[in-house]
């Protein structure tokens, strides 16, 4: 193209652009009306979006802004998948299928920042998370849903960093060892804070921390190490406190740990999950970190810590372990693929942003083995397609469920 | 030269009141906390969110709000001819300085005390206007990342050349020396938090000029929301019950 030192253009040549871009579109035309040809046998995605810029160019030109047909379908945040035409128009279906479903069997609203909220203000409002008041009104500060409690009137927002709540199941990463404390990186806008005291000792006795715990507080946790609590509360200082006072709790080890978004992640019963089939634990922090382990009996902990620290505590030990020792330490393959296929079903799931459960896990793990997909095959494009299908028929016959 | 032609249209074929085509896109950037690129023309600008999270430098920790921080940079092969400098220029500094006051004035940084957001902002095509491109990108990749704000921040240029008030000037026009306007203002609110002129105006005439990049705010402001909007939507009934 004819540009000019920065790519901008003279009005000529604009005109001219325009020309040859009506042209492109009757040729792109062409080339779309036989989709399937070109779409089974090579992926056409480079000719397809060009076919949208060119409409949304001219759109542009001719003054209509329509944002729905502008917007590019967005599949996914995380993940970049070649999709070929089929699949393209698949997804598609099945995005808008949901939409439907949802504008449906929800009444809720969504807004965005400065969006006024529509409220009584005979019964009294009580003005909650992501509002405020302007001139009388009450104004969303967030992006989020409206969510109605009573008087209540708050925004629950969705791509947002963790709130904590107390009680919350969580997974943390160790980022500092502190003078009777561990810093733990947990999504949330500060570092959460593990006392010492705060925890069961390895040992398993209750007792005062003395000062020779504080020195060995290493072969609890160490710097990275992955560690699963329980939120205990703000601190008057502001600061969040965690506890891990039972057996559940503690480091984990040999697994996977994924981040999600924390709004796909919801709060429920029961957030560890021992899946017998695959011997593999399961727990899903509130936090949207999830993690994906080998399975620990968790009444072995107490020796299994035991031995490991002593292990630690001579070096010598340690060097002098043979080879084998060492193999004998690791995983059995097959639960480490158990591990990955998890894995590899939460990545699939919340790049699609459906929200988080075993159910849906579990059987999104069961549909991959069922059609022999190997384990990277599982973030390929067409097994990303099919769980959207899958996810608009569980949601359908949900709400058919509700109905009947 | 003449930058508006007899018939009334600009050296890129837009009418005086005319704002260039613009486009926005939330979430571009998969490991940050939101973010969004933004263009206006052939101007291209990606905007990345972290936080709030841990402030990393101890002593600049506030008791009470929030610390926010903001870089700006421009990518070397944004502008026509390669750029060689490294970044920390005095331009991108100030723009940083700039970006950063504006999006502090509306985020309610009260809320999220001790800890900090980043805002990074990058040119990628560089044709005039970064500056009022790079604010809006932030606001999106702000109200992306769900962090609370007083109201939404948009950001517009407008100028005179050949006695027109020109709006949403590109760099030809921008480069001529003329009076360059950037306005950034608080939509709802309807205050402004930007104010910056390049160059001299008779002040009725600047009235004038300011009250067009006024409208462009509003325009642009109109859009975002739209696009905000659209992205909740999205989200909500992707992840459903």
């Amino acid at each position: 193209m004819a540009n000019n030192g920065t790519g901008i253009r003279t009005r000529d040549q604009v005109l001219d652009r325009e020309e040859t871009r009506t042209k492109k579109t009757v040729v792109l035309d062409a080339v779309e009306s036989l989709p399937n040809i070109n779409g089974s046998l090579n992926p056409s995605y480079s000719s397809f979006s060009q076919t949208e810029n060119v409409l949304s160019f001219s759109l542009l030109r001719s003054g209509i802004c329509d944002l729905n047909r502008l917007q590019r379908i967005r599949e996914m945040r995380d993940l970049q998948l070649p999709l070929n035409q089929t699949q393209k128009i698949r997804l598609r279906k099945a995005l808008q299928q949901l939409q439907e479903l949802a504008s449906k069997a929800s009444t809720s609203a969504s807004v965005t920042v400065t969006d006024t909220i529509p409220v009584n203000h005979e019964d009294g409002v009580l003005k909650g998370h992501g509002t405020s008041e302007l001139d009388g009104e009450v104004v969303a500060t967030l992006c989020g849903v409206v969510e109605r409690v009573n008087k209540l009137v708050y925004v629950r927002s969705l791509r947002a960093r963790y709130k904590p709540e107390i009680g919350d199941i969580i997974v943390g990463r160790v980022i500092e060892i502190a003078p009777k404390r561990w810093r733990l990186e947990i999504n949330f806008s500060q570092d959460a804070v593990l006392m010492l005291s705060s925890m069961n000792l390895p040992d398993g006795i209750q007792r005062r921390r003395t000062a020779v715990d504080e020195l060995n507080m290493r072969s609890i946790f160490e710097e990275n190490d992955v560690v699963c609590a329980e939120v205990r509360g703000f601190q008057h200082d502001g600061s969040l406190h965690l506890q891990a006072r039972s057996q559940k709790y503690g480091k984990l080890e040999r697994g996977q740990l994924l981040t999600v978004p924390p709004y796909l992640v919801k709060r429920r019963k029961q957030h560890f999950h021992h899946l017998e089939k695959y011997a593999v634990d399961l727990i899903l922090g509130c936090n949207g970190f999830i993690w994906v382990g080998e399975h620990v009996e968790r009444d072995n902990m107490v020796e299994d810590q035991e031995t490991k620290s002593e292990q630690q505590n001579s070096k010598l030990n340690r060097r002098t372990t043979s080879l084998e020792e060492q193999e004998s330490n690791y995983n059995l393959q097959e639960i480490r693929q158990n591990i990955c296929r998890i894995a590899n079903a939460i990545r699939v799931l919340s790049s699609l942003g459906f929200s988080l459960n075993v159910e849906v896990l579990m059987e999104t793990v069961e549909r991959s083995i069922f059609q022999n997909l190997d384990i990277h095959e599982m973030l390929g494009a067409e097994f990303f397609v099919q769980i959207a299908e899958r996810e608009v028929e569980r949601r359908i016959s949900l709400t058919k469920k509700r109905k009947g | 030269m003449e930058y508006v032609s007899p018939e009334g249209l600009r050296l890129d074929g837009r009418r005086p009141m005319e704002m260039r085509q613009i486009r926005a896109e939330i979430g571009a950037v998969s490991n940050a906390d939101g973010s969004a690129v933004f263009e206006m023309g052939n101007t291209k600008v990606i905007a990345a969110v972290y936080g709030p999270r841990e402030v990393q430098n101890r002593s600049q920790q506030i008791n009470d709000q929030a610390l926010v921080r903001c870089e700006y940079s421009m990518a070397n092969f944004s502008t026509g001819d390669r750029m060689r400098k490294p970044k920390g220029d005095r331009r991108s500094t100030e723009i940083s300085l700039v970006i950063r006051q504006t999006m502090e004035a509306c985020i309610l940084t009260h809320l999220m005390p001790r800890s900090q957001i980043d805002i990074f902002v990058q040119v990628l095509q560089a044709d005039g206007g970064t500056r009022s491109a790079c604010i809006n990108a932030a606001t999106l990749a702000l109200a992306d990342a769900g962090i609370p704000m007083r109201d939404i921040v948009t950001s517009c240029s407008a100028g005179f050349l050949n006695s027109t008030p020109l709006l949403d000037l590109n760099y030809v026009e921008d480069s001529a020396g003329g009076p360059d306007v950037t306005v950034g203002i608080l939509t709802k609110l309807d205050k402004v938090t930007l104010l910056q002129m390049d160059s001299k105006l008779p002040m009725d005439i600047f009235e004038n000029v300011m009250q067009l990049a006024i409208e462009g705010c509003k325009a642009i402001a109109n859009y975002i929301r739209e696009v905000m909007l659209e992205n909740t939507k999205e989200l909500e009934y992707r992840r459903g019950i």
